[in-house]
C-alpha cells in the first residue's frame, strides 16, 4: 500500500501543500477571514433606531415628548444649519418643523426617511389623540436563512471550491513541467492516469477540510445552519471540486510558465467570481446575460450549495445545475487528456 | 547484443538541426561519453535515446527493443535509470519521501536506505530538498535514477557545475555503477571527465559526431601526444614565424589562437630548443610557454579550430 504509486503521489501532494503556509492560508485562512468581515460588516440590524431631528423653536419641547411615544425613534434638538447638515448626510432621517402646521422635510426616496415619515406621524397624532379604529397584534417572526451571511457562507464554499480545484492542480502541473520534474516522471514507468488520480486524491482529501472548515465556522461565528442532509452537501461539493479540478487541469495543459498559467487561470475565475453571485445575486445582471450567467459551473453549483444549505433542497431535486456542473467538468477533462503536454 | 544502437537520428527545431544525422552503437558493460560544447545537440541526442523526445528520422534501439508508449516502453523503462539535464525535484519533500516517491513507479527495487547509501546521503535522509547543496540535488537525482537497480543508466551532464570534490564523489559511484557490469551513456563538456570514465568518446558537434574511439585513440589521432603553446613579447607579431614554425623538429601541426601559437609536437624534447633558438634569431621574447600532455580538448581543437571549453 505504501509502495502502491497512487499512495506516494497522493502523498506527495499532500505534503507539498501542507508544507507551504501561503497556500494553507489562501485555501483556509482567507475565505474564513472573508467570511468573518462580509458578515460582521453585514450582519442584518433590522430598522433599529431611527434618528429624528426636530427643530429649535416655540413647541419643540412638546413634539419630542410626542415621539417618546412612538416605536423606536430617536429625537434630538437641532438648530437649522446643525439640521440641514445632518439630514442631507443621512445622519437624521427626518427633520420636524414644530408650528402650524406640523412640516417633515425628508427625502422620499429614501426608505428609512418614508419609514420616519410614518412613525413620526403616528406618534404625533396619536399624542393629540387620535384613536386606533381596527383592533390590531404584531406577530414578529426571523425567517431562518434570510441573512447576508446565510447567503454568503455557500457561495464562498463554491469560490473556495474554484479557487483550490483551479489553482491547487493548475499550478503544481505547470510547476513541474517547467522544472522538468513532468518530463523526469516520464522517463519513469509510472502510469499517466495514477500522476492525475494523484491530485484527485488529495483534491478530495482537502476538500473535506475546506468545507468543514467554512461550515463549520459559519455555525459557530453566525449560527448559519445546514437545513439539507449533510450527505447531500459533501455530495454536492464532490462533483463541484472534481468539476474544478478538470478545470484546473485543463487551464495547465499546454502552458510552460507560471506567468502564462496564472493568466489563464485568471481569465477563467474572475469572470466568475464577479457573475456567478458569490457575494450577491447573480438575478442583478440584465435578463440578456442570465443565460450565459446560469451556464456557468460556479454558478451551478452556488446555485446547488444553496439549494442544500437555505433550503434543504433534496439531492434529487438539484439535477439541473448539477448537470451543468458535471458536463463542465467531464468536457474540461476530456480536452485536457487529448491536449495535455507530458514532456 | 550492443545496450544502445541508433541510426541516421535527425533532429530540427524550426531552422535548428539540433541533431544532424547521427549513428551510435553502446556496447553493454562500456561508458560511452558523448563529448561536445554546448549546444552539439548532446541533451537532444540523449533524449532520443531515452525515448522522451521523438526523432524527425532515425532509429533507435535500446536493449533490444524499440520506443512504444505502452506496456513495452514501460517494461524497458523498468530497467534505465535516468537522470536529466536541470530537473527541479519539488524542494518541498524530503530526500527519502522523494526516492520513496519514485521507487513506487517500479517493481524491483533497492529500499530507500540502500540507495541512499549508494550515493552517500544517509546523513540528509530527512531534509528538505531546498536546503541541499547543488552536489547533494546531483547525487539525489542519481539516487532516483538508480533506485530500480537499471542495467543501463543515463546521465546528462551529470557534473555540470558542481566543485571539484563533488564531481569526484559523482565520479566514485558512477564507477562502482559500472564495476557491477551495467552500461553509461553520460554526456559532459569537460574533456577530463571524459577521460577519466569513458571506455569510448564521440565528440559532437552541430549534431554530429566528428570524431569517436577511446580517448587514448582519439589523443593519438594527432598524431603527437604533447603540445607546446608560446606567445612573443611586445605584440610581436608571430605570423612571420609560421612558415618556418612548420619545419622545426618533431612539430605535427601548428594553429594559431587568438593569443598564443599551439604547437602539436611528437618529441617536446627536440623541438623545445629549435624553437628557443628560433625567437632568439628573430630577436623576440617570449612572453609564454606551456607544454602539457595532449588532450581530448586539443583534439575537438585539431578538428575544430575551436576550444571546446568556449565553444
Ligand atoms: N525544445 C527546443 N526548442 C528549440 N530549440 C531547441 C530545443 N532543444 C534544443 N534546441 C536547440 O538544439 C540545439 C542543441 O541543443 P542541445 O541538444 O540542448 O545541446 P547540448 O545538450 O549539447 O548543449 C541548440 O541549438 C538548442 O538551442
Ligand atoms: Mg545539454
Amino acid at each position: 500500500m505504501r509502495d502502491h504509486p497512487l499512495f506516494q503521489l497522493t502523498l506527495a501532494r499532500l505534503r507539498e501543500f501542507y508544507r507551504e503556509p501561503d497556500a494553507v492560508f489562501w485555501v483556509f485562512g482567507f475565505p474564513l477571514v472573508l467570511a468573518f468581515a462580509l458578515g460582521i460588516a453585514f450582519r442584518n440590524r433590522g430598522p433599529g433606531e431611527l434618528n429624528i431631528g426636530v427643530l429649535r423653536g416655540p413647541g419643540d419641547s412638546a413634539v419630542v415628548v410626542a415621539l417618546g411615544g412612538g416605536h423606536g425613534l430617536r429625537a434630538t434638538v437641532l438648530d437649522s444649519a446643525e439640521a440641514r447638515q445632518r439630514l442631507r448626510t443621512g445622519r437624521i432621517a427626518i427633520l420636524v418643523m414644530p408650528g402650524a402646521p406640523l412640516v417633515y422635510r425628508y427625502d422620499s426616496t429614501r426608505t428609512e426617511s418614508r419609514l420616519a415619515r410614518l412613525e413620526v406621524n403616528a406618534a404625533v397624532q396619536a399624542a393629540h389623540g387620535r384613536a386606533d379604529v381596527v383592533a390590531v397584534r404584531d406577530d414578529r417572526v426571523v425567517a431562518a436563512g434570510s441573512r447576508y451571511i446565510d447567503f454568503l457562507i455557500p457561495g464562498l464554499l463554491g469560490m473556495n471550491l474554484l479557487g483550490s480545484g483551479i489553482w491547487g492542480v493548475g499550478f503544481t502541473v505547470v510547476l513541474a513541467r517547467k522544472n522538468r520534474l513532468l518530463k523526469r516522471f516520464m522517463a519513469t514507468p509510472m502510469r499517466r492516469s495514477h500522476y492525475l488520480l494523484g491530485f484527485i486524491l488529495s483534491r478530495l482529501l482537502f476538500l473535506v477540510l475546506e468545507v468543514a472548515a467554512l461550515v463549520g465556522f459559519g455555525r459557530l461565528m453566525f449560527g448559519v445552519g445546514v437545513r439539507g442532509s449533510l450527505l447531500t452537501l459533501a455530495l454536492v461539493s464532490v462533483l463541484g471540486s472534481l468539476s474544478f479540478a478538470g478545470l484546473g487541469l485543463l487551464v495547465a495543459s499546454r502552458a510552460r510558465t507560471i506567468e502564462a498559467a496564472s493568466g489563464l487561470m485568471n481569465l477563467v475565475m474572475l469572470p466568475m467570481w464577479v457573475l456567478s453571485g458569490t457575494f450577491f445575486s447573480y438575478a442583478r445582471f440584465p435578463e440578456g446575460m442570465q443565460p450565459f450567467v446560469k451556464a456557468l459551473p460556479l454558478t451551478a453549483l452556488n446555485d446547488a450549495l444553496r439549494a442544500v444549505m437555505i433550503d434543504g433542497t433534496s439531492l434529487f431535486s438539484l439535477g439541473a445545475p448539477l448537470a451543468i456542473v458535471l458536463l463542465w467538468g467531464a468536457v474540461s477533462f476530456t480536452v485536457a487528456l487529448r491536449i495535455f503536454r507530458w514532456r | 547484443m550492443p545496450a544502445i544502437q541508433c541510426a541516421g537520428l535527425v533532429k530540427r527545431y524550426g531552422d535548428v538541426v539540433a541533431v544532424a544525422g547521427l549513428d551510435l552503437t553502446v556496447e553493454a558493460g562500456e561508458c560511452f561519453g558523448l563529448l561536445g560544447p554546448n549546444g552539439a545537440g548532446k541533451t537532444t541526442t540523449i533524449e532520443i535515446l531515452e525515448g522522451l523526445t521523438l526523432p524527425d528520422a532515425g532509429a533507435v534501439e535500446v536493449l533490444g527493443m524499440r520506443w512504444d508508449d505502452g506496456a513495452r516502453g514501460r517494461a524497458l523503462r523498468e530497467r534505465l535509470g535516468i537522470q536529466l539535464q536541470d530537473t527541479q525535484l519539488g524542494d518541498k519533500l524530503t530526500v527519502a519521501e522523494t526516492v520513496a516517491l519514485f521507487r513506487s513507479f517500479y517493481r524491483r527495487t533497492h529500499t530507500v536506505d540502500e540507495v541512499l547509501a549508494l550515493v552517500q546521503l544517509e546523513e540528509k535522509r530527512r531534509a528538505r530538498i531546498g536546503t541541499l547543496s547543488g552536489g547533494q540535488k546531483q547525487r539525489l537525482a542519481i539516487a532516483c535514477a538508480l533506485v530500480n537497480r537499471p542495467e543501463l543508466l543515463f546521465l546528462d551532464e551529470p557534473t555540470t557545475g558542481l566543485d571539484p570534490q563533488s564531481r569526484r564523489q559523482l565520479w566514485e559511484i558512477i564507477g562502482t555503477f559500472r564495476a557491477a557490469g551495467n552500461t553509461v551513456l553520460l554526456t559532459t563538456h569537460y574533456m577530463e571527465e571524459a577521460e577519466r570514465l569513458c571506455d569510448r568518446v564521440a565528440i559532437m558537434d552541430h549534431g554530429r559526431v566528428i570524431a569517436l574511439g577511446s580517448p587514448r585513440q582519439l589523443i593519438a589521432s594527432l598524431g603527437a601526444d604533447h603540445v607546446v603553446e608560446f606567445a612573443l613579447a611586445d605584440g610581436v607579431q608571430t605570423s612571420a614565424l609560421l612558415p618556418e614554425l612548420q619545419g622545426l623538429a618533431g612539430v605535427r601541426s601548428v594553429r594559431t589562437g587568438t593569443d598564443r601559437v599551439s604547437l602539436t609536437v611528437r618529441e617536446v624534447h627536440r623541438t623545445l630548443p629549435a624553437l628557443l633558438a628560433l625567437v632568439e634569431r628573430r630577436g623576440a621574447e617570449l612572453s609564454l610557454l606551456v607544454t602539457h600532455h595532449a588532450t581530448l580538448d586539443d583534439v575537438f581543437l585539431a578538428l575544430t579550430g575551436r576550444q571546446l571549453r568556449d565553444a
